[in-house]
């Protein structure tokens, strides 16, 4: 009798232990994180990117007038580097690491009539924010899908307009558009878990990323994707380095 | 010389050839019926009204597929023939994305939104007035028109914007809201005479991408979601969904909002107060190239 009593407590205890430390895996993970760091390039010369007209509005020629802007659909830095690359793990991601919403709120400034950045990664459900810097008038446009269950929306940002705060509940690479402006194009790249944007030498970092071996997909708006397998040990850094040729 | 056979399997063979169209059309039609069958446990609440989609299948299939198509998808036979900007392309209620609401941008308009909608028509559009209907049948087509999108399912419709009593309509109104016309710079799209001539309006499009119009106040037209004074309101505070027209919710406040109804007034043709008002103030048309007052709101 007293033996069943024992092994009842030792029952219970595992299974209390056992869901505590499922309730805490996020945190636990977080303590081992590691990353994945890597470079995108473009092989191959860069396209042609036009020269954009803004005669349209003489605000936003005036903002622009010591270096004309130009379009940014493929944006190469020095030695060859792609920016404005999205990198996400398409592949690996189980339990917190894959439902954990960052609580830090990304920004989106119309600055110059252009956006800033041209590219912003985000995960489902992460608030961001778009601002204005410009004392002209903008309407942020973004026109996602509504059957992927982003539901498109159009708030106008005059001088000096608060933030609009918002947030996407599915992944989607979301066009966003300025209709006053109509050159003024960029990208809401909703994923789920942990992201990065390249930068302008095509360098990245996706932090937050618990050991295992994963898939990362790179996003290119005009070049498509990429993929490539990454093991990531505890605490260290795993390694993948895109190449995308140019068309 | 063909025998009697070589000839009957010569009209088998085109019989059959003939046949094998118009048995994929008729599987097609059959699944197109399930859709319409299994879908109408829709309802719609207007007013003390309730709307059963499945009373309202016969009057869509009489009265709207030809635009908006068996699937609501706004591809009816019909659609083709529409080029938009004149003649704005039918809706797809399938996206569940409307234009006249009075709920807030990126939000499901009320039923009673859709019931008005259904009623005023769309002016500049080859969507008329269906005042025809009674309002029982209008209600039943409003549960209709929501079973097409998965939407309903998945959310509840905006909380609609309060809209304020109106005031009186004074000169002080009326220049005031030249100045929010000016700071939120609707001359971008509707020119400085709302004659839609601003520098941005060559370039609009949709969401679907297809050209459209910016409002013309100067030549007699009703706005496509309504002309009163509380339709103007709601236009600019929600946007019109799935086009250029944003909303302004965040950076007119409601009074001000007041103000610009009474100014855009001064603008149509129709005979009206504002009008003479502006007439005995001698108002100008804002300055395009003054610099924006910033940080007003």
């Amino acid at each position: 009798m007293r033996s069943r009593y024992k092994f009842a407590a030792v029952l219970s205890a595992v299974v209390l232990l056992c869901s505590g430390a499922l309730l805490l895996n996020p945190k636990v993970s977080a303590a081992g994180e590691g990353k994945i760091t890597g470079t995108v390039k473009l092989d191959g010369t860069a396209p042609h990117m036009r020269g954009i007209d803004m005669s349209k509005d003489p605000y936003c020629v005036k903002a622009n007038a010591s270096s004309p802007q130009h379009l940014e659909n493929v944006v190469v830095g020095t030695g060859g580097g792609l920016e404005h690359v999205v990198l996400y793990i398409s592949d690996g991601l189980s339990g917190g690491a894959l439902t954990a919403v960052p609580s830090d709120e990304p920004v989106f400034d119309q600055k110059n009539c252009m956006y800033t950045p041209h590219v912003l990664a985000m995960d489902v459900n992460q608030k961001f924010k778009v601002t204005t810097s410009d004392q002209t008038t903008h309407n942020i446009h973004p026109n996602p899908n509504p059957m992927t269950g982003n539901i498109p929306w159009n708030q106008s940002q005059p001088p000096g307009a608060a933030p609009v705060e918002k947030s996407w509940k599915a992944t989607e690479w979301i066009p966003v558009q300025c209709n006053i402006h109509p050159w003024m194009h960029g990208w809401f790249a909703v994923v789920k878990g942990p992201y990065a944007t390249s930068d302008s030498s095509g360098n990245y970092t996706i932090n937050n990323v618990p050991p295992g071996s994963y898939t990362v997909t790179a996003w290119q708006e005009d070049l498509g994707t990429q993929t490539a397998k990454v093991t990531v040990a505890a605490g260290a850094a795993g390694s993948a380095n895109f190449t995308f040729k140019g068309k | 010389m063909r025998t009697g056979l070589q000839k009957w399997s010569l009209w088998l063979g085109a019989a059959a050839l003939l046949a094998l169209p118009l048995a994929s059309w008729a599987q097609l039609s059959t699944d197109q019926l399930k859709t319409w069958e299994s879908a109408p446990t829709a309802v719609s609440h207007v007013g003390n009204l309730t709307g059963h989609a499945k009373d309202a299948a016969a009057d869509y299939r009489r009265y709207c597929v030809g635009c908006h198509g068996e699937l609501g998808d706004g591809n009816g036979e019909v659609a083709q023939w529409l080029a938009p900007p004149m003649w704005p392309k039918p809706r797809n209620f399938q996206l569940g994305i409307f234009k006249c609401r009075s709920t807030p941008s990126g939000t499901l308009p009320t039923d009673e939104d859709l019931f008005d909608t259904i009623a005023r028509g769309m002016d500049r559009s080859a969507m008329p007035q269906w005042s025809t209907f009674t309002k029982q049948e209008r209600a039943d087509l409003v549960a209709w028109v929501k079973h097409f999108s998965p939407r309903w399912a998945n959310e509840k419709p905006g909380d609609a914007i309060k809209i304020p009593p109106e005031p009186e309509v004074t000169p002080e109104r009326i220049k005031a809201g030249r100045d929010v016309f000016a700071r939120v710079q609707c001359w971008k799209c509707h020119g400085v005479q709302g004659m839609a001539n601003g520098p941005s309006a060559a370039t609009l499009t949709d969401d679907l991408g297809a050209p459209i119009a910016a409002f013309n106040f100067t030549e007699g037209a009703r706005p496509k979601c309504g002309d009163t004074d509380q339709d103007i309101y709601r236009i600019f505070m929600t946007g019109l969904d799935g086009t250029p027209m944003p909303s302004f919710a965040d950076n007119i406040k409601p009074d001000e909002a007041w103000d610009l109804v009474f100014y855009l007034r001064t603008f149509m043709q129709q005979h009206s107060k504002e009008r003479e008002m502006a007439k005995q103030l001698n108002l100008k048309p804002v300055d395009p190239n003054a610099p924006a007052p910033s940080g007003q709101q």
